[in-house]
């Protein structure tokens, strides 16, 4: 028995159950992917239905990130769930008056919505490889064309209003998915740290960023390791949307803290004492300082109107910073959540374990899988447009 | 506006009709195999085997006099030994609260059985005392509350629950099945009183249940029975002349966290501002 449960240290009052924290790093980690889905999908939005046409580079890859994270998203439910191999029950039983019976239900809507997306943004190559392809791999595009081989003007301005339609409902879909992780959280009456009617916001915004942000950092990386040249008005305007995107999401955070100590309801004090105490450095230190930082960084970018070598490395430290802050804030939710004792009167101190199903190796081991899947998905639908082949404009073009 | 669809390409447009329907049917089939293998309620209760009980004919209720409660925890242990909860000191059904104000301060102390200091006094996690750590203190005012599971008109955790697994009876109690159970303790986290415990041998969710399998038989619950100074009260609302219906008229009571907005049926006497 001694093995299974890791009881926390607390002090002050807390009810007896309390001292299992019920939820660990697996449900850290858990909006943290889904935060990384609705960001990087945001990106191709710009592209897709806003007609941004400087994130065209990144467009394609920034939907298969999404994919990639989307498929593990269910990967730490999973290994939390006492049952899982009751899993399936959510989506065949519902209890239709839980926020959690919705999550199937929006994940595979996301996952097929998101598969199309990709199928249409790569018809063209696929129809490519379909014919240049050898062996297994020729009859794997052939069949990844669905008996449509066809590549005209009809067929491109078909597939670009397809990828346009999708993108729209895309757009709901994937802020939806992650205001809806907000709500589960937010809707909890139980924990004054999480029942704040802000906190879907607060998730959807601080999702963005952190999808923004780890685009630039594999853009960045993977153009290195491509050795291909970055292209500066992609970088700048994905500087440009981290920059605005981070305002709006420490703004919204601020007010959030704001209320609750205005308000100043009973337990204030061991809502100050926990932000004082368990969660000081996540909170001051990574999530503020990492946020603030990273503000003044892309500021001085953009005000400068910085070039080259220093734009990337300006712009790649924001995102660095800004992934760091958003993993803070979803650890000082979560976490900081269950620190608080309902009692108001007592606060916890959670240490995630190193080696168990719930501990920091299964964390990071289901936070690099998205990066295999998506290596594996960028192998077989390469997403890079050449520059010969951008200026033949073999892409579907959504913008003309 | 109309979608331009070449006229060469009956083959896709087939393909995605008979896509789009092969999905509703799968989608049709699985639901449906949910909704048959989900049983009725009442079948699904294994404590309600071999009895006759009928449960649209109560409305349990329990009472607490925290000016009786001595806090021997007898029914602590009692709880423990009748429900199998597992014995250490991080898993409750039911528990008992200490406040003690002493002279010149104006929070009180407060503890459980849990509390280490406590531990240490009984020698085991699995026995449950209080400490005499206020033996020599200057006391102005201290009292008992006994804790376990509000049975509430609206709660929480049933609202939660993404399976449906835990559900309130006609008679007015929250169980759980389980064998539904998935094991996400998004109820744990909803229960507002931290009632709700995680079974982590089984994998599941446990909670106070009033002692299901004994009320449904017209004995007490096993905390009730063994209280030796009837601090502990149960019995059924619907009949006026109950113990508890006697209790709740007779007495200014008050629940706990009613801006929850859960409507408890655990109603207690004698508490003071600070039970949280």
């Amino acid at each position: 028995m001694e093995a299974l449960v890791h009881a926390a240290p607390y002090t002050g009052y807390v009810y007896p159950n309390e001292t299992i924290i019920p939820w660990g790093i697996l449900i850290v980690i858990y909006p943290y992917i889904t935060g990384l889905v609705a960001g990087s999908f945001t990106v191709a939005t710009f592209y897709h239905v806003f007609g941004v046409p400087r994130f065209k580079p990144v467009a394609r890859f920034a939907l298969l990130t999404s994919l990639a994270f989307m498929l593990i998203v269910p990967l730490p439910l999973l290994l939390h769930l006492g049952h899982p191999e009751r899993a399936l029950n959510v989506i065949l039983t519902p209890h239709l008056t839980s926020a959690f019976a919705a999550f199937g239900f929006f994940a595979a809507f996301y996952v097929i919505l998101v598969t199309l997306e990709i199928w249409f943004a790569f018809r063209e190559d696929i129809v490519a490889m379909a014919q240049n392809q050898k062996g297994l791999l020729r009859r794997f595009y052939r069949a990844l064309t669905l008996g449509s081989d066809e590549i005209s003007e009809t067929t491109r301005a078909y597939d670009a209003k397809w990828l346009k339609a999708l993108a729209i409902i895309g757009i709901a879909g994937a802020h939806g998915l992650h205001g809806y992780v907000g709500f589960v959280f937010g809707s909890l009456k139980s924990r004054e740290w999480w029942g704040s009617d802000l906190m879907p916001a607060i998730f959807l915004v601080s999702a963005i960023i952190s999808g923004i942000a780890i685009l630039i950092l594999l853009y960045v990386v993977t153009s290195r390791f491509r050795k291909t040249v970055i292209d500066r008005d992609c970088m700048k305007g994905l500087a440009y949307l981290l920059w605005g995107f981070l305002i709006f999401a420490v703004v919204l955070e601020f007010l959030e803290f704001a209320n609750i100590v205005y308000k100043g309801r009973e337990g204030i004090e061991t809502v100050m004492a926990l932000i004082a105490g368990p969660i000081w450095f996540g909170v001051w230190v990574l999530q503020l300082g990492g946020s603030v930082a990273a503000f003044f960084i892309l500021t001085y970018v953009i005000w400068r109107g910085t070039q080259d070598k220093q734009l990337i490395i300006g712009v790649t430290v924001s995102a660095v910073l800004v992934l760091v802050a958003v993993f803070a804030m979803r650890w000082n939710v979560v976490i900081g959540g269950q620190e608080l004792s309902k009692t108001m009167q007592g606060l916890l101190s959670y240490t995630p374990p190193i080696f168990d199903r719930e501990g920091i190796s299964a964390v990071v081991i289901v936070f690099t899988l998205p990066f295999f899947v998506l290596w594996g998905l960028t192998r077989l639908l390469p997403p890079w447009l050449s520059h010969g082949r951008q200026a033949q404009g073999q892409i579907p073009s959504i913008t003309s | 506006m109309k979608w331009k669809i070449s006229k060469h390409q009956p083959g896709r447009r087939r393909f995605m009709r008979l896509l789009g329907r092969a999905m509703v049917f799968a989608g049709a089939a699985l639901f449906s195999v949910g909704l048959m293998g989900r049983r009725g309620l009442a079948a699904a209760i294994p404590a309600l085997a071999g009895t006759n009980y009928d449960w649209t004919k109560h409305r349990w209720g329990f009472g607490v006099d925290a000016t009786r409660c001595i806090g021997c925890l007898r029914c602590v242990e009692a709880c423990k030994t009748e429900n199998g909860v597992v014995r250490d000191a991080h898993h409750f059904r039911t528990w008992v609260e200490r406040y003690v104000y002493l002279k010149g301060e104006r929070k009180p102390q407060v503890d459980s059985q849990s509390d280490p200091g406590n531990i240490a006094a009984s020698g085991s996690e699995t026995e449950f005392r209080f400490d005499n750590r206020y033996q020599d203190a200057k006391i102005d005012k201290a009292f008992f509350v006994p804790k376990l599971c509000n049975q509430c008109e609206h709660p929480p955790c049933v609202q939660v629950c993404p399976v449906g697994a835990t559900f309130r009876t006609p008679d007015g109690v929250v169980l759980i099945d389980h064998d539904y159970c998935i094991g996400c303790q998004y109820c744990v986290q909803a229960c507002p009183y931290g009632v709700r415990l995680f079974n982590h041998a089984h994998g599941v969710t446990d909670k106070c249940t009033w002692c299901y399998h004994r009320i449904t038989r017209g004995l007490q619950p096993a905390c009730v029975e063994v209280c030796p100074t009837n601090a502990r009260l149960f019995g059924d609302q619907n009949d006026p002349e109950s113990v508890i219906s006697k209790f709740i008229r007779e007495n200014r009571t008050r629940v706990l966290k009613p801006e929850m907005g859960t409507s408890p049926n655990v109603f207690y006497i004698g508490l003071d501002k600070e039970v949280m």
